[in-house]
């Protein structure tokens, strides 16, 4: 077994560490702690996951109104936007799991960032996927190589690396480091992706929802946009959730059956 | 509706993915539950 279990069962029990950043994070590397609060939050990120996921593809689908120019192609915006936001943030926290892992040497953001990159891939996939539909209609190709797609693609091989990378080493630390690593010097994506369509002429439109700046969208569009985006940011948690906890008990699995095998 | 393929091609691809990896999640837990119930001592002792 690797590193990983024995720092687990190196992990002080509550009450007696010392209160710092590191050890209040290790609070949540006792795998049985874990496992309980996931079983509490899990159904409170699936029942919003759904709810609000379902609320904002049918508003948007049939009730939102369709554009002047684009008609009926805006509607792939319900679907393809969430998904470019699931897509940057997923990889962010990617990146935060690398750095707990890198630092404090965490278990679990080891764990996280190997559960969280394959979701993170398949989002950025969605989000490549629907932009070539829309793409298609609206600019007569699937693909271009314009500066926000090419980046989104370059953030979609970063994923990718980072799966084939942490399953690279029989020693899976080795792995989990040398993934952490991929994921941090990749964060230098984030920033391109975000800005790419102001610092290059792009066929990609600049982005209609800033954080300081008012939308440039009517609030038809805006409302059934943000449910779906809040809906997939649910279920991209809740995916990973599950995943984790999957990963957990898992890893307890082959604990116990290495330490059977051994006291035979 | 204008562009129907387009826009039914894309929710149909939002539903294979968000439910492809929710069930995958889903039933990998539930995979994981009975094997560690199975070879928890823990647990054992527990019945």
């Amino acid at each position: 077994m690797g590193g990983m279990d024995a720092r687990m069962s190196n992990v002080a029990p509550a009450g007696d560490a010392a209160p710092s950043a590191g050890s209040s994070l290790h609070r949540f590397a006792n795998p049985g702690r874990f496992l309980r609060l996931s079983e509490a939050v899990l159904p409170w990120l699936i029942a919003p996951a759904i709810l609000l996921t379902l609320t904002g593809l049918t508003w948007g689908l049939c009730f939102s109104p369709a554009d002047w120019q684009q008609g009926d192609a805006v509607r792939i915006m319900y679907v393809h936007v969430p998904s470019a936001w699931l897509a940057s943030s997923g990889y962010f926290g990617l990146a935060v799991c690398s750095l707990l892992s890198l630092v404090w040497r965490h278990p679990l953001a080891d764990l996280a960032a190997v559960e969280i990159g394959p979701v993170g891939a398949g989002f950025t996939a969605l989000c490549l996927a629907t932009g070539s539909l829309w793409g298609k209609p609206m600019w007569g190709a699937w693909w271009v190589w314009d500066a926000r797609l090419t980046s989104v693609l370059v953030l979609l091989f970063l994923y990718l690396g980072h799966i084939v990378l942490v399953r690279a080493f029989d020693d899976p630390v080795r792995g989990y480091r040398s993934g952490a690593i991929l994921a941090l010097v990749g964060v230098i994506n984030l920033p391109i992706i975000k800005f790419s369509v102001d610092w290059w002429n792009t066929l990609h439109q600049p982005d209609s929802i800033t954080l300081l700046g008012a939308p440039s969208m009517a609030p038809a569009m805006l409302w059934p946009l943000l449910v779906s985006a809040l809906g997939f940011t649910f279920a991209f948690a809740a995916i990973v959730v599950a995943r984790l906890q999957a990963a957990v008990m898992e890893r307890r699995i082959r604990g116990l059956l290495m330490a059977r095998a051994g006291s035979r | 509706m204008t562009h129907l393929p387009f826009v039914a091609a894309s929710y149909a691809l939002a539903v294979l993915v968000l439910g492809g990896f929710g069930i995958g999640a889903w039933v990998r837990v539930g995979a994981a539950r009975r094997r560690l119930a199975a070879v928890d001592p823990r647990r054992e002792r527990a019945k």
